[in-house]
């Protein structure tokens, strides 16, 4: 109840904040605290839907995946029954309705046109759209994301596709040059609404360089949003406030990742970028992570709660900027964090976020961060090698036990 | 005659045969009378569709080159209006520079500062065509480039000075000079970097005349990419070549070879130094122009926007220039030897014009002294605005590192971080 009435404060107070002149912040779209969802249905012409009155909203839709069993705390669906839909469709549901709505947007990358993407995201796209909205690029990353930057400096709305987030390596120079410096360089004379997105992590015995974690090298580029997402709702969600933002956002996806199966809303909705994801709400302990490491942490959660623990779990989703809201009401209730991430152990977003919670919450520790990543190794081929090299399972069980201690 | 088909062409044009009724192509015959041959050439490949296209430039060919024609018999090739305008955006480009070079060592502008001396010809040369919807991307040595295009000389000299007035609020300095009224698109740090960039801009022009519709009775918007000979040896430069072609997008590449790359020289670095035939290579015309006479920079610039600009597709141009200065002002500017200094000091394309402009009674002297004499007055007027104008404030800090700073996160306490008013004071922390 608070939280509504702070939001609505919120609202109402922005527009003596902001000048809207300086920072064209049109309404915030602040989502809710706590248990519920993050929900906002934002129309075209910037005012919110019904759903956004959050005193009369009864319900809240599903917000952790179907690969996990729905346990008794999460509330059933709203009223509206929805369609269900692998992650890769919702990814390509979310692409499609932006493009429907904004001729400006178009689509760049290899074999996303008449391969319809190597991972389907595209498919159906350059038929309907076609072959220069959806456009085949050669293969040349470091151009053709260059060329992306020069089409949203000019107007359009690019949406690059790197195959594989790996390729994007070469497309560095572009990515922190260019799409992260250019609005600030030019003195805020040209913006760049590109959306870079493409599957990374580690995959099934893909080899180490398909299985690369990009995140913990962008996320010092200054000018850049990163965002991952994790179930086909929130993938549709990011994937389309990603394109509506204004900044350069990179989308992270996984590659295990894209036939996870869940049942979406029928109507629009578009999910906050900058906000965390409650996935259990909890009390013992809050577990922090992103992407694939979810779903390890819910199966781990699973042994959890049978050994009577009650853990929080937030899937992050913003990988830069950190929601340190939503992370900081965790921690002050739990007093103590395990972040469980696939990044390697080395410069990973866990260790950017274990600064980040010590900088904020010291005082609301009552034990060290500890931080599960991945091996500092190139990923092995060998099945049981490449295992070893990311957290199971197993392993978050046994931090959480040696944290609540 | 345009200057792309005064290239000679030393074999006949091979010519795939196309299906019947779709009317070959070539770009370096412009004349009707020259009827597209089909040749069993050894260098025809069956498999490609696409003719290997090769010419040769009227410089290498040593033909006499167009439009330097100095007899004042023989009539001038440009009018009086565009005679003069030529001259004083070069002497705007010259005076800019060297007042450049005192601010420098007075201590009023820091880092590195590339300047455009001898150049002059090819900036005035193209960018004077163009008009305010085209697009020009360019290098660190960009100075020359904003004010042909039509930046303010107080704005280009309040930025290099750092100042809040600077054409990108003093945050991007000499070699990221940006204006979006003027469309110019940088200003780019890593070479070939601006490259992509363009062609991006290319890319938007068709996209707009093809996918928004959005048409223009004179034809799509251009964009002109200017970089070096250093340039021609990275990927990015060959990769966008490919894909400018590939899609005809409405882009010319300008490659000012001064001939030195810092202190590498061009022949060292490249294979083969003839940069205009890489764009054959990859299916579209290159030209090699003399890039010290702006007459035939212009002539050249003329075919090539005019190409870009009905849709026919990209254009490789290789201007041969100098920069009578070193590569910044940090350079000692040590290993060119004196011969090939002086050599090029004597075609300073400023001094070229002057006197073609005299010889054809274009103009009096007195009247090109008068304009020399504008530019003083608008150099000085922009040192003094750059002076005293303030510095950028503390609060400028984290201003346009997103354009919607929602970026920078929802703080501790519920709130955006840009909502914090401290933020925009620069005494938060972020």
């Amino acid at each position: 109840m608070a939280a509504a009435l702070q939001t609505a404060a919120l609202l109402s107070a922005s527009h003596n904040l902001i000048d809207p002149q300086r920072f064209r912040v049109g309404l915030l779209a602040r989502s809710l605290p706590g248990r519920r969802g993050s929900i906002f249905v934002v129309r075209a012409d910037g005012r919110t839907s019904g759903f956004f009155n959050a005193k009369s909203r009864s319900g809240n839709l599903i917000t952790n995946a179907v690969a996990t069993k729905a346990d008794a705390s999460t509330s059933s669906t709203a009223s509206k029954p929805g369609h269900e839909l692998l992650l890769f469709e919702a990814l390509r549901e979310g692409l499609e309705e932006e493009m429907d709505r904004d001729p400006h947007v178009c689509v760049m990358g290899e074999d996303v046109g008449h391969y319809g993407g190597s991972y389907k995201v595209t498919k159906g796209l350059a038929p309907k759209y076609g072959d220069l909205r959806v456009l085949d690029t050669p293969i040349a990353e470091n151009s053709f994301t260059g060329m992306g930057i020069g089409a949203a400096m000019t107007g359009l709305r690019p949406v690059v596709e790197g195959m594989n987030m790996g390729f994007l390596l070469l497309a560095f120079n572009q990515i922190s040059n260019n799409c992260g410096m250019l609005h600030y360089t030019s003195g805020g004379q040209f913006k760049i609404p590109i959306v870079i997105r493409g599957p990374g992590g580690v995959g099934r015995q893909l080899g180490a360089e398909h299985s690369q974690r990009l995140e913990s090298y962008f996320q010092s580029i200054p000018g850049l949003q990163l965002v991952a997402c994790s179930t086909p709702y929130n993938a549709k969600g990011l994937m389309k406030a990603a394109i509506r933002s204004e900044n350069p956002v990179v989308l992270f996806e996984h590659v295990l990742l894209y036939n996870l199966k869940e049942r979406i809303p029928d109507e629009e909705y578009v999910l906050c970028l900058e906000e965390a994801e409650m996935v259990r709400p909890g009390g013992h302990v809050t577990i922090l992570t992103y992407s694939r490491m979810r779903y390890h942490v819910m199966q781990a959660v699973k042994t959890l709660v049978n050994k009577g623990y009650d853990p929080e779990v937030i899937d992050i989703r913003s990988l830069k900027p950190f929601d340190l809201y939503t992370i900081g009401n965790s921690v002050k209730k739990t007093h103590r964090v395990l972040i469980v991430e696939e990044c390697m152990r080395t410069g990973g977003i866990g260790s950017s976020l274990r600064a980040a919670i010590i900088d904020n919450f010291w005082d609301y520790l009552d034990a060290p961060i500890l931080c599960l990543s991945s091996q500092d190794v190139p990923t092995p081929y060998a099945g049981t090698l490449e295992e070893w090299t990311v957290v199971q399972p197993a392993q978050i069980v046994a931090a959480v036990e040696q944290l609540c201690e | 005659m345009s200057a792309f088909s005064a290239v000679r062409i030393p074999f006949p044009a091979v010519v795939a045969a196309r299906s019947a009724g779709e009317k070959p192509s070539s770009p370096f015959l412009c004349s009707p009378a020259a009827a597209p041959v089909i040749h069993s050439s050894p260098l025809r490949s069956p498999r490609l569709g696409r003719p290997p296209l090769a010419v040769t430039s009227d410089v290498l060919s040593s033909q006499k080159p167009l439009g330097s024609n100095s007899s004042p018999s023989c009539q001038a090739v440009i009018s009086r209006d565009e005679a003069l305008e030529l001259y004083e955006d070069m002497v705007l480009g010259r005076f800019f520079e060297d007042m450049c070079a005192q601010m420098y060592y007075r201590g009023k502008m820091f880092g590195f500062v590339h300047l455009y001396n001898g150049q002059e010809a090819v900036s005035t040369g193209f960018i004077k065509l163009l008009e305010t919807r085209d697009s020009v991307v360019s290098t660190y040595r960009d100075h020359v480039h904003a004010l042909s295009k039509g930046v303010p000389a107080r704005a280009v000299m309040a930025e290099l000075f750092g100042k809040a007035t600077g054409c990108c609020r003093g945050q991007g300095g000499s070699m990221h000079m940006f204006s979006e009224p003027h469309n110019l698109l940088g200003g780019f740090a890593f070479i070939g970097e601006g490259i992509p960039v363009a062609t991006g801009a290319a890319f938007s022009s068709k996209y707009r005349y093809e996918v928004l519709k959005e048409s223009n009775r004179d034809g799509l918007d251009v964009t002109v990419a200017f970089f070096g000979d250093g340039t021609c040896n990275n990927g990015q430069f060959l990769e966008c070549l490919n894909m400018a072609q590939l899609w005809k997008l409405p882009i010319v590449f300008v490659v000012e070879n001064n001939l030195w790359a810092i202190g590498m020289s061009h022949l060292r670095a490249t294979s083969d130094p003839e940069i205009w035939k890489k764009g054959p290579a990859f299916g579209m015309p290159g030209v090699h122009v003399d890039g010290m006479d702006v007459l035939k920079v212009r002539e050249v610039a003329v075919e090539a926007i005019a190409r870009a600009r009905n849709g026919e597709g990209p254009s490789l141009v290789e201007c041969e220039t100098y920069r009578f200065r070193g590569h910044s002002l940090a350079d000692p500017d040590e290993l060119r030897k004196a011969d090939e200094k002086s050599h090029y000091a004597a075609r300073d394309p400023i001094v070229g014009l002057k006197k073609y402009i005299l010889e054809k009674n274009l103009a009096s002297e007195s009247e090109l002294k008068a304009i020399e004499k504008k530019i003083d007055d608008i150099i000085e007027e922009a040192v003094e605005f750059a002076d005293s104008s303030p510095p950028p404030p503390r609060s400028q800090l984290l201003e346009n590192v997103f354009a919607d700073p929602k970026g920078f996160g929802i703080g501790p306490d519920g709130k955006y971080r840009c909502e914090d008013p401290k933020f925009t004071e620069g005494t938060a922390q972020v």
